[in-house]
């Protein structure tokens, strides 16, 4: 039997897997299984070490709930924003994604813009990476989430730049969905370590 | 006959895909979300409700966490297989945090007793 001929047609010019599904949302989700991997291993080693530094500055001393509490309002108002860019794009509104992509990237820069505050005023009240196990733990696990959403920022403007010059249609909806895919992840992250860092001190 | 046996489970797996919600469901779970970040950061500030503040800011995020991978990451409606490659790396990335914890959080206390 024609296998081809079977299988219903998936996004855009993307191939199948043998499952049906599209390779590249599939191999995504892959990605972000290790990626989660990842993420544990940084959130375990900083769980292992926490209240284990012998010198200050200690998380109690230092974190500012008020202002992450806002960041973390602008991380999860972004990924409405990227979830309403995507229902634009596979509508076929070029003005909507064009809108709704370049508010979340905006989002995700005030984001970037309150972790670069928070970054320089620990540093300024002595907090770096070799002051102690907090400072190592803390600054490897947020910087790398820091990293991830930069990632995304860059992403999201090179779609905005596409869908600019038309060259994002309603046709690949699927490059939209796999960017909000990975948009959604840094998000989750930023859920566990909100609650895991700042609020369960 | 084995492309056709192939062929079939594509099917199967295709056809438990749903279609994706609209904006309005998209912002309805905004607000869950923001309604959520807000009793998260009220607790917090709470002392009488210190004694139990780890399972609520635990239960709280982990709503936070499921209404976004369900809804906004499409879970809930794609094929049960990204479900799958999804959360059994992180099931094993929890019980890495928890086996860690374990180990040198809890078993100490007894060695110290």
């Amino acid at each position: 039997m024609n296998h081809a001929a079977v299988v219903p047609a998936s996004h855009g010019e993307h191939p199948e897997t043998a499952t049906g599904l599209n390779t590249w949302k599939l191999g995504f989700w892959v990605l972000l299984g290790s990626e989660t991997l990842f993420f544990g291993s940084l959130i375990a080693t900083y769980m292992t070490y926490k209240g284990e530094s012998v010198v200050g500055p200690y998380p109690h001393e230092i974190l500012n709930i008020p202002l992450t509490s806002i960041s973390t309002f602008v991380l999860l108002m972004s990924s409405l924003m990227m979830v309403l860019a995507l229902a634009a794009v596979q509508r076929g509104d070029r003005k909507g994604t064009l809108v709704w992509l370049m508010a979340t990237a905006l989002l995700g820069s005030l984001f970037l813009g309150f972790q670069s505050y928070e970054f320089t005023h620990f540093y300024h009240a002595g907090l770096t990476l070799e002051t102690n196990l907090f400072g190592s733990t803390f600054f490897v696990l947020t910087g790398f989430h820091g990293a991830h959403v930069t990632v995304g920022v860059i992403w999201l403007l090179v779609l905005w730049a596409m869908a600019l010059r038309g060259r994002l249609t309603q046709a690949d909806a699927l490059k939209v969905e796999i960017a909000g895919l990975y948009w959604h992840f840094v998000d989750i992250v930023w859920i566990v370590i909100f609650t895991l860092i700042y609020l369960i001190q | 006959m084995d492309s056709h046996v192939r062929a079939s489970a594509g099917h199967e797996l295709q056809h438990e895909a749903h279609a994706h919600p609209g904006p309005k469901t998209y912002v309805m779970v905004a607000l869950v979300l923001s309604i959520i970040t807000a009793l998260e950061v009220a607790v917090f500030y709470i002392p009488a409700l210190s004694p139990v503040l780890v399972p609520i800011l635990l239960i709280l995020s982990a709503g936070k966490f499921i209404l976004v991978v369900a809804f906004y990451m499409h879970l809930k409606f794609d094929s049960r297989l990204f479900s799958g490659v999804f959360v059994a790396p992180l099931v094993l990335a929890m019980l890495v945090v928890i086996s860690l914890i374990i180990l040198f959080k809890v078993l100490p206390l007894y060695r110290n007793v």
